[in-house]
């Protein structure tokens, strides 16, 4: 055991180990998001911006996409980080897994390469396999998307296997039944047709069945470890909240699909579907809240890591506002009849991605360096604490100022573009003229900025918290080993 | 809290079982509504036209019954003059569409509103007035998509880039646009007004002068 506050990799298990390497990669990759957004977000502003050469289109992509894959990034490495811990063994084909890990990377690097440098394409097929599929989220080529599958099946391999030799606990359990659907839904998303209609009902089940279903359950699973680890939460507790949270994920999310059939050509009864559903989504949310805050509450706030607490109860937030809330403003048919396409799903969109995500990785970021250093002291105190605690300030202040600013964007081209002047081209070139969507894009950009220092710092602070701690964690009681399924 | 015992319905294996079987439930809902909605629209059927549609002109009417704009299947008025087969037209809206995806469009554009939002919806963009006429619409597209960069098109100064598309893709893309806007999207956009495309009678004078000859945008 090295010295405590030095980050030591004996400090970690195998899996450990292989999950800092993705959470570096997820951390490297969510800079580029916050530099490709500020980017697209400056066109708003400055149109002939770096016109013709860094379009609009290929930051907005990059903005995108970059968070896809580092919210991946950051997922694996969150499950690889619990696996051993979980299971009570080693990770099954750890080499292959580290193999994976770097075919990962260097494929997310070549993509990011084409995007930049190639761009755009001939309208052809071969386009579609080696430079850009053009369809929003997952752009990503035809190669990339079959070695995303392979990495998906490698990565599905280790946790199932590991959880088949080790014990099988709640949160295992329901990890490995959610990867599957997961790995399986990308799948169909990966074919092209001339139907537009067609094209895009698909495109929906990978990403509403990954953003509104499994990837919410596997943050399920996440936040049920993260709580058990920083406060000691009674392990029975968190894992009957976990099925809660599964019945009522799945119950609201799987036929919530059918808000995204309101206008693509899909019959008729998604409206009715689509809108009962997805006004259900919600409710488990709200779940999620009651039972982070509440045992953050039951164990008086008293944990061994308090950045990650702190993340994970904005997670809790986070996600009911930023994907119930703000996802129930708009999801019924008879208002998304004009919000549908505006900045309204862009400001639900930051919000959401963020709030449910983005924050849970940076969670178990801050679980990671902590063990990395020795498990170091991450309570109260701390030395240099100022730095986590001004870093999830200035990323919320600018993340909650670029949803409002873009909020009232997205209202006023509802009612401008969309219902006074009639959907039309010159009605949404009334709307973004607009004084009220122009301050709307200022107001986004200063967030944005906001939003840029707080990760900044956040950055900073990952690579220096804990540095100069002499004193080991706090240790929090353990009631109960866990429980075999 | 104090009771050891837990009740049935704030029990583990209770919400084991209720997680297992809402899913499984909801999953099958979805499966069978599923085969339903493919079928209703593969292509060729009421909602999502046949690629051969491009021969006709296209509305886009309200519709007491539904409440709502529908599309109107109208006359014959083939695009760029020439009349073409099911699987020509196909072959030529699939070129349209692939150019659409290789151009990465729906990073500023939304096609069917989902997309990026720095440029206008493609959804009606083949029936948008600000082509200023039926008759002059599909050149100014196609010119349009091959150079936009010199043409008009707002007051903010956002321009489309050159993304080098060819005669031969901006002809599809136009195909392509023009079927998309036969799609029946349950009213979106809602109000839309599309440009004029009825008959001139033979003593009409031509269209006013003040029309643009590009995109007004």
């Amino acid at each position: 055991m090295a010295a405590l506050g030095i980050l030591d990799s004996a400090n970690l298990n195998g899996g450990q180990k292989l999950a800092v390497k993705y959470f570096t990669v997820a951390i490297a990759l969510f800079a580029a998001q916050v530099l490709f957004g500020l980017l697209a977000g400056l066109q708003y502003l400055y149109p002939d911006f770096l016109y013709g050469v860094l379009d609009f289109s290929v930051n907005r992509m990059l903005h995108i996409n970059a968070m896809v894959v580092w919210l991946l990034f950051g997922f694996i490495g969150a499950v690889y980080w619990l696996l051993e811990d979980e299971s009570g063994v080693p990770v099954v084909g750890l080499a292959l897994g580290n193999l994976i890990f770097w075919v990962f990377t260097l494929a997310v690097v070549a993509v990011v390469l084409v995007y930049l440098l190639v761009q755009v394409g001939p309208g052809e097929l071969k386009s579609i396999w080696l430079i850009n599929e053009g369809r929003e989220y997952i752009e990503a080529p035809r190669w990339a998307d079959i070695g995303i599958v392979v990495c998906v099946l490698v990565f599905f391999y280790n946790v199932a296997a590991t959880f088949m030799k080790g014990r099988f606990t709640g949160i295992g359990g329901v990890l490995v039944l959610d990867l599957v659907a997961l790995a399986g839904l990308y799948t169909a998303g990966m074919w092209y047709t001339p139907n537009i209609s067609m094209d895009q009902h698909w495109w929906w089940w990978v990403i509403h069945l990954w953003v509104e279903a499994t990837w919410e359950v596997l943050v399920g699973c996440l936040l049920a470890y993260g709580l058990i680890k920083t406060m000691g939460v009674r392990r029975k507790i968190v894992e009957t909240w976990l099925y809660i949270e599964v019945a009522l994920l799945f119950g609201s999310g799987i036929l919530g699909l059918g808000h995204h059939y309101f206008w693509i050509g899909t019959p008729e009864y998604w409206l009715a579907i689509g809108g009962f559903f997805s006004a259900l989504e919600p409710i488990p949310l709200v779940a999620m809240v009651v039972h982070a805050v509440f045992d953050a509450g039951h164990h008086k706030l008293k944990s061994t890591n308090n950045p990650a607490l702190a993340w994970m109860i904005a997670q809790a937030f986070g996600n009911f506002f930023g994907a119930g809330v703000w996802g129930f403003m708009h999801t019924l048919p008879q208002i998304n009849l004009y919000t549908h396409g505006t900045q309204w799903t862009a400001s639900h969109g930051h919000l959401a991605f963020f709030g449910a995500y983005a924050t849970i990785v940076i969670a178990f970021v801050y679980l990671a360096v902590q063990k990395w250093r020795g498990n170091v002291w991450m309570s109260g105190e701390l030395v240099g604490g100022w730095k986590w605690k001004w870093a999830l300030f200035l990323l919320h202040v600018g993340m909650l100022g670029m949803t409002m600013a873009l909020l009232v964007a997205g209202y006023e081209q509802s009612q401008i573009e969309r219902a006074i002047e009639g959907s039309g081209w010159m009605g949404y070139f009334a709307g973004q003229a607009h004084p009220w969507f122009q301050q709307g894009m200022v107001w986004r950009m200063i967030s944005g900025w906001t939003f840029a220092a707080g990760f900044v710092l956040l950055a900073w602070d990952l690579m220096t918290i804990g540095k100069r701690e002499s004193r080991p964690a706090r240790s929090v009681e353990m009631r109960e080993a866990p429980a075999m399924a | 809290m104090s009771q050891t015992q837990t009740l049935w319905w704030a029990s583990e294996s209770f919400w084991k079982k209720m997680a297992i079987w809402i899913t499984a439930a909801s999953a099958v809902v979805l499966i069978f509504l599923t085969f339903d909605t493919v079928a209703k629209i593969t292509a060729g059927g009421k909602r999502v036209p046949a690629y051969s549609v491009i021969n006709h002109r296209i509305d886009y009417v309200f519709d007491e019954k539904r409440n709502h704009q529908v599309p109107v299947i109208g006359p014959v008025e083939p695009l760029f003059g020439k009349v073409l087969s099911e699987a020509e037209a196909k072959d030529l809206v699939s070129k349209g569409k692939l150019t659409t995806q290789a151009k990465n469009c729906m990073n500023c554009h939304t096609l069917l509103g989902n997309g990026a939002y720095f440029a206008p919806d493609l959804t009606k963009s083949w029936l948008d007035p600000a082509w200023g006429s039926k008759e002059v619409r599909e050149q100014l597209m196609v010119d349009f998509l091959m150079d936009p960069s010199d043409k008009l098109h707002n007051a903010l100064g956002r321009r489309m880039p050159k993304l080098g598309i060819t005669e031969e893709e901006a002809r599809a893309t136009v195909a392509f646009l023009k079927w998309m806007s036969a799609i029946d999207t349950n009213g979106f956009p809602a109000n839309f007004k599309p440009i004029d495309q009825a008959d001139a009678a033979p003593e009409t004078a031509p269209p006013p002068v003040e029309s643009a000859p590009v995109p007004a945008l």
